[in-house]
Order: C-alpha cells, then sequence, then structure tokens
C-alpha cells in the first residue's frame, strides 16, 4: 500500500502544475481563518463576522466543512489531470507492461483519492479547532466535540466527489473534456430533477430522488448552515418564515454516497479491464 | 532448456477484424527471438496480449513455469513497445525511479543502465527535451533496470536516424552478448538477420514458421557464376541433376542447388570440362528473401 502511495506521490509530486494546485488547495484551506478578519465598521454600526457565532462550537465543525467542501473543485482537476495524463502520456500502457496490475493501478489512484481527502479533513479539524478556541463562545469539552459527524460526512463526501473524478478521468481520458463532463453532470442533475417535478411526478417524490442522485447526494451530506446563524434566524423570526430546518447527517446519506463511490471504484476498474491499450 | 514463455492458440479479434490466430510458440532461455511479419501482420498485437495490455479473445499464455500471475511475471521482464512512454515533465532519474518503484527492485541500478545508454550525462534532463534516439535509449534503460530474464523490443529503431539505429543495435548486441533472452519484432529483416538466432514469421495474424533462423527453407543456397563462355556453361549446369532453377542477370548465371555441394567440388567439375569460371560465389538465401517466399501468398 506505501509503495503504490509512492509511486502516485512520485508521479503527483515531480509535476508542477498539480504541485502548485494541491498548495493552493491547502493554503486555501487555512485562509478559511481570514474569514474571522471580516469587518464592517459602517458609521454607527459595527459588525464583525466573527462575533456573529459563526466560529461557536459546535457550529464551527458544520459551518467550515461546509465552506471548505467548495475548494475541493482544486482538487478535483488534481485528480481528473492524474488519470487522464496517464492515458495521454501512453504512461498507464508503460505502468502495466513494467510488472502494475490493473488492481494495483486503479488501487494507487484511489489510495490517492483517501489520503487527499483525509489530509483535507485533519486540515479542516484543526484550522477549526484553533478558530473556535480562540472565538467561541463556548468552550466545555462536551460542546466541542460534538456534533463531529460534519467531519465525517465532509471526509465521505471528498472521497464520493473524487471517486467520481477518478471514473471521469479514466471514462473520457482527456482532462478537459472530462471537467466539463463533471460540469454538464451537475446541470444534467438539476434538469432532470426540474423533468421528474413537472411532468413525472410531485416535487415532493422528485426530491426524494433527487436526493440519490451522485453529486446531490454529496451535496445533501452538509446542508447549508447559513441559516443556523441566531442573525438570520432573528431576521427570519421577524418575517415570520420559518426557518427550522434539518441539518442533521443522516446514515442513510451516509449510505448512498459510499454506495456510489464503491460504483465509481469499481466501473473505473471494470473499463480499465475491458479495454485494450 | 527453460521455457520463458509458452503461446498456445492464442486468437485476437477486433471487430471482424482477427489480428492474431490460433498462434502458438514457445520462448526458450538464452536464444535471441525475431518475430517478423510485415505491418498489421499482428506482432505488436502478439506482445502487447503477452504483456497485459490488450485482451485475448481466446487462448492462452503462460509465463515462466505459469505458477504466476503475470504482472508479477512481468516484473522480471524488460519491455518496451512502439514508442518509449515516460512522464514528460520528469528527468531521466525521476522516470526509472518510479519504474524502480513499480518492479520493487532497489534504485542501485539506475546509474549503471544509465551509463550503458549513454545518457548519465543528461541524467537530470527532462523527459520530454529529450530526441526521439534518446528516448528509445532510455526506454532500453528502464526495461533492463531488473535485469530481465527477457527483453522485448518492438520496432525499437522505428523512425531514428542512422546513428541512432547504430546505437540501438550495439546496445541490443551487447545485451544479447551477455547472455540475455530477448524477443525482436521488426518488420526490418537485416535487423533481425544480425542479432536473432529464432525466427517467428506472422503473416495476417497467422505464424508461418517458427524455429530456428538456419533452416527457414530446406534451402542449400545457391551460386553466382561467371565465365567467358556463358552458353556452355548453362548448358552444363541445366543437364547436372543437382541444380534447379537456373537464372541468367547482368551477364551471371544464378544456379539454384537441390543437394548439397561445395563450391570446391563445382569449380574442379566445371574446369575438368574445360570451363574457367572468373567468378564463383556460394551464398545462402539472405533472410529478406526467405522472408519474401514464405510472406508470398501462399
Amino acid at each position: 500500500m506505501v509503495r503504490l502511495l509512492q509511486i502516485e506521490f512520485i508521479k503527483l509530486w515531480n509535476n508542477r502544475a498539480s504541485k502548485i494546485l494541491i498548495t493552493s488547495y491547502f493554503v486555501l484551506l487555512t485562509s478559511i481563518a481570514l474569514i474571522a478578519a471580516i469587518k464592517f465598521n459602517i458609521g454607527p454600526v459595527k459588525f464583525h463576522l466573527a462575533d456573529q457565532g459563526i466560529f461557536n462550537f459546535p457550529y464551527i465543525w458544520h459551518f467550515n466543512t461546509f465552506i471548505t467542501a467548495i475548494f475541493k473543485l482544486f482538487l478535483a482537476i488534481v485528480i481528473v489531470s492524474m488519470m487522464a495524463n496517464e492515458y495521454s502520456n501512453k504512461t498507464i500502457k508503460q505502468n502495466l507492461i513494467d510488472g502494475l496490475s490493473k488492481k494495483e493501478f486503479i488501487l494507487s489512484k484511489f489510495l490517492t483519492v483517501i489520503s487527499f481527502a483525509l489530509t483535507s479533513t485533519i486540515f479542516v479539524f484543526v484550522v477549526s479547532m484553533i478558530l473556535g478556541l480562540v472565538y467561541s463562545d463556548y468552550d466545555e469539552l462536551s460542546i466541542i466535540f460534538s456534533d463531529l459527524e460534519f467531519l465525517a460526512a465532509f471526509f465521505v463526501k471528498l472521497v464520493g466527489f473524487f471517486s467520481f473524478c477518478l471514473f471521469l478521468g479514466i471514462f473520457v481520458k482527456r482532462s478537459a473534456f472530462a471537467l466539463g463532463f463533471l460540469i454538464l453532470w451537475a446541470i444534467l442533475e438539476q434538469v432532470m430533477f426540474g423533468l421528474l417535478g413537472w411532468k413525472v411526478m410531485s416535487w415532493e417524490s422528485a426530491g426524494r430522488i433527487k436526493d440519490f442522485f451522485p453529486l446531490e447526494s454529496m451535496t445533501n451530506l452538509i446542508k447549508e448552515p447559513f441559516t443556523r446563524l441566531s442573525a438570520v434566524q432573528n431576521i427570519g423570526e421577524q418575517i415570520g418564515e420559518n426557518m427550522n430546518f434539518d441539518y442533521h447527517v443522516y446514515w442513510y446519506e451516509f449510505l448512498i454516497v459510499i454506495f456510489w463511490t464503491v460504483l465509481f471504484v469499481y466501473l473505473s476498474y471494470a473499463l480499465l479491464r475491458k479495454r485494450d491499450l | 532448456m527453460d521455457t520463458i514463455l509458452t503461446v498456445t492458440d492464442l486468437t485476437k479479434k477486433f471487430g471482424p477484424l482477427t489480428a492474431v490466430k490460433d498462434l502458438s510458440f514457445t520462448i526458450e532461455k538464452g536464444n535471441v527471438y525475431g518475430i517478423l511479419g510485415p505491418n498489421g501482420s499482428g506482432k505488436s498485437t502478439t506482445l502487447g496480449i503477452i504483456l497485459n495490455v490488450v485482451n485475448r479473445t481466446a487462448g492462452n499464455f503462460s509465463w515462466f513455469d505459469g505458477s504466476i500471475s503475470t504482472h508479477e511475471a512481468l516484473k522480471k521482464v524488460g519491455a518496451i513497445i512502439e514508442r518509449p512512454n515516460f512522464y514528460p515533465y520528469m528527468t531521466a532519474v525521476q522516470n526509472l525511479k518510479l519504474v524502480c518503484k513499480i518492479k520493487e527492485v532497489p534504485e542501485t541500478k539506475i546509474q549503471e543502465k544509465l551509463e550503458l545508454v549513454g545518457l548519465w550525462d543528461r541524467r537530470n534532463s527532462k523527459f520530454k527535451t529529450y530526441s526521439l534516439g534518446m528516448k528509445q535509449r532510455l526506454a532500453i534503460a528502464s526495461a533492463l533496470l531488473n535485469d530481465p530474464e527477457i527483453l522485448i523490443l518492438d520496432e525499437p529503431t522505428n523512425g531514428l536516424d542512422p546513428q541512432g539505429i547504430h546505437q540501438i543495435r550495439e546496445i541490443i548486441k551487447k545485451i544479447a552478448g551477455q547472455g540475455t533472452t530477448i524477443l525482436l519484432a521488426s518488420h526490418l529483416l537485416d535487423e533481425v538477420e544480425k542479432v536473432c538466432s529464432h525466427v517467428v514469421i506472422l503473416r495476417k495474424g497467422m505464424k508461418l514458421y517458427s524455429g530456428p533462423v538456419d533452416s527457414m527453407l530446406a534451402s542449400h543456397g545457391f551460386f553466382e557464376l561467371r565465365s567467358e563462355n556463358m552458353e556452355e556453361l548453362k548448358g552444363l549446369l541445366e543437364k547436372n541433376a543437382s541444380f534447379g532453377k537456373i537464372e541468367s542477370f547482368n551477364g551471371t548465371l544464378t544456379a539454384y542447388l537441390k543437394e548439397e555441394m561445395d563450391a570446391e567440388s563445382l569449380n574442379k567439375m566445371l574446369y575438368e570440362k574445360g570451363i574457367v569460371l572468373s567468378h564463383l560465389v556460394k551464398r545462402k538465401e539472405s533472410l529478406e528473401e526467405q522472408f519474401l517466399t514464405l510472406t508470398k501468398n501462399n
């Protein structure tokens, strides 16, 4: 396993574009701390974002995992191209000839995906912990370590998303087209949802089916955290809008994403096995 | 003798096209094999199958005694097929380190192999800055990193300039001289003739011949003769039962032997009959001539 990771590491780290993207990704993850510095001073109105409770435990776990997940696109580019480049450089052929089995090849890519996701999760955990300890109004241990399922959700979400990228890289073989396909797929899910709700069934059941789509199920794992903020809640109450959304992470949501992950990795392997190079 | 590779009834179909059909042959340790065949005769497909990158339609192959999986076996094989494929953004040394990791061999051989192919001075240049000849030599170095039991080369001199071709051939000869088994696919016959002891000849995916180069054709060779008195010479040879076809071209007679005869006894016989030769050469058909005879639409 270590050998497979080392192989992938040599390939990635010697590539300048990948190196820059990976570095910027982790810099961006850290830079979420900069949100704390957002302050507005408009005359009598003083607004300091850090004081709005976004860094309160345990809310911070939810908020930070949601925000940082946006940056995953950086790694998506790296993963798609690390796969597609193997095809365009024909190095996949040479790797197999040199004695890497097809299973090992896929495994080395998947292990890389896992390590990306794991490192990201640890990063977010550490950054959030520090931010929380500095700004949170609550600092009892039991509160700090509650709602940690958001971190697990973050990890599973990244693994799922990156596995999808991996599959697209193998399937399309060209990084630019694979990324295009990814965007197309995201739009397609919405279109399918729209069509289902409009023509086939009620919007409610269409919404339930939508939760099973790959990208949608990943989004669903961590729901938007903004309406949970007390400031936003207050505004909601004033205008009489009911804002009691359900923010929790459910086991079946994990299951759906894990199902897609397994499917994408298996499909990548099946595709590689079936194809002549 | 140890068997390195056994191929039995191998078949590969690409849709309606049959690229390789019921191909069987074995590779023994210590010999230098050539796979010959015109373009599109299935050479690369065959190599692709035994190297785990092309799926077979039917048939079997087994490496060594067949007890280990193909990808484990490939770690003991060195192979380059078609173009050299490396990571363009990595240097020669970085690329070779990666290959060492894949083959699970220590990195200690990198210097030795790069020196063998004359690339040690350029070891820290990126692969994409190499000329085609250098890329091909790096591929050979990479294939040798594990001191393979067998070295497989597919058209190793394709697209190279004369100097590059010469360099590659010298390297191949050097490696063959060390006793490494080599399997060389090529359509360049003089290349195969110079290094190979055994050949497998393919045409349209079918095997026409496999065995030692020498016994490819049941041929006893031919004489090239010139004399003052060509007419009389020709008449004499036609009457002799040892000779088959006799051709006259550009003032030279070419007489094909039906049975073994050495140049000395022919010379003696003709002299006794009063014919003095000004030119006498005994030759065997070159591989090219034999190859063309074999691959002619039979």
